[in-house]
């Protein structure tokens, strides 16, 4: 009896902490304003992004070269990611509250892959300009 | 038996350990971080006696049993010295500290005479039940305080980066092994394939976690609590 008392809180404080250390982790990135240059390759027309986009963006961050500082954030991102893709396909069990809330977060994780991308593509044209100015 | 990924998660733990060490000295923050640099090296130092157990006596001697969970018991305590040293950062401008030391004081001598109680009771029979069933009850004090931490945070609307992240990781540490010990407690048949994953990869959590946390975020790194508050509308 305690033992199964113990687990069910201990699952449900699990999932609690597991959403917010998540979230803490896309928060910095919410605050980041989308450059001209970033809407302009992925077609995003506001600063609005489909939560859908996810993958399609991390293909596109996975084309840029490499910065080397946001890898672990990119894979604890896409790994909060497939959780809720689970929670939106079982979503018609859990009513459409719920839905709302994992597409909220799925948009926020695909703006996150937004400003990933955005970071990538003026860390390439960095290295470009760089190379060109050596070569000079 | 133990595996390649049983050996992998060791090494790479370790090395998480040290490096959460090195990137706290090297940021100069020993003070703030004491009681994390402590447990980091403990830590460390039972990573490797587990290591040393296993090269001599074996996987499934008695004497690596009694090691892996009597230091693991250990280890629980110094991380709700860690929890305490949180709260003490939370509260700081308060000037609660004095409080805060008398309860933890209190818990820890608590934890201490109820898990003697516990031992002593069961001293002819300390099966692996036992150890179970302790690390169950460490967990989920563990779990509890660092809820109780969490809404402390959210009232006094704490906004220091480092330790909601610090806190959060220790949350999801606690709150996983806590549900690993009580499903091996009632289904004891998943221990073989399954359950016995959650404590390593948990251990190494932590660390990947706390080493993240001092490398990608800035000491003076700031977010607002109620950013992470789940709203349903």
């Amino acid at each position: 009896m305690m033992a199964a008392l113990i687990c069910v809180i201990s699952l449900a404080v699990f999932a609690q902490f597991f959403v917010w250390y998540c979230r803490s982790i896309l928060a910095p990135t919410r605050r980041v304003v989308l450059s001209e240059r970033v809407r302009e390759v992925t077609g995003i027309a506001d600063q609005e992004v489909a939560p859908d986009d996810f993958h399609r963006l991390l293909q596109l961050v996975r084309l840029c070269p490499e910065r080397g500082d946001d890898g672990s954030e990119i894979r604890a991102v896409g790994t909060y990611y497939r959780v809720l893709a689970m929670l939106k396909r079982m979503s018609k069990m859990t009513g459409p509250r719920i839905a709302r809330w994992v597409d909220h977060e799925r948009q926020d994780c695909s703006y996150f892959a937004a400003v990933a991308l955005d970071r990538r593509i003026s860390y390439s044209r960095d290295l470009f300009t760089q190379q060109i100015s050596d070569r000079l | 038996m133990l595996g390649p990924i049983d050996y992998g998660l060791w090494c790479l733990g370790f090395l998480v350990e040290i490096y959460v060490v090195v990137c706290v000295l090297r940021s100069k923050s020993l003070a703030r971080y004491f009681p994390l640099v402590i447990y980091s090296l403990c830590d460390a130092v039972v990573t490797f006696g587990l290591y040393f157990c296993v090269h001599n006596f074996g996987y499934t001697s008695p004497r690596y049993a009694y090691f892996y969970y009597y230091s693991d018991s250990l280890l629980t305590l110094l991380l709700f010295w860690v929890i305490i040293h949180f709260y003490l950062q939370t509260f700081e401008e308060m000037g609660a500290s004095r409080y805060i030391r008398g309860a933890a004081a209190i818990l820890i001598l608590a934890t201490v005479v109820f898990s003697y109680g516990v031992v002593h009771q069961n001293r002819t029979h300390l099966t692996s039940r036992f150890v179970v069933e302790l690390g169950q009850n460490l967990y989920f004090v563990g779990v509890v305080l660092t809820y109780l931490l969490w809404g402390a945070i959210l009232t006094l609307r704490e906004t220091r980066m480092r330790l909601i992240q610090l806190v959060l990781a220790l949350g999801i540490y606690f709150s996983a092994d806590a549900a690993a010990y009580a499903l091996r407690n009632l289904f004891p048949g998943l221990e073989p394939n399954f359950l016995r994953w959650i404590p390593p990869l948990m251990g190494l959590w932590l660390p990947v976690a706390w080493a993240y946390t001092m490398t990608k975020v800035p000491e003076d790194g700031r977010l607002a609590p109620s950013e992470l508050v789940v709203k349903t509308q």
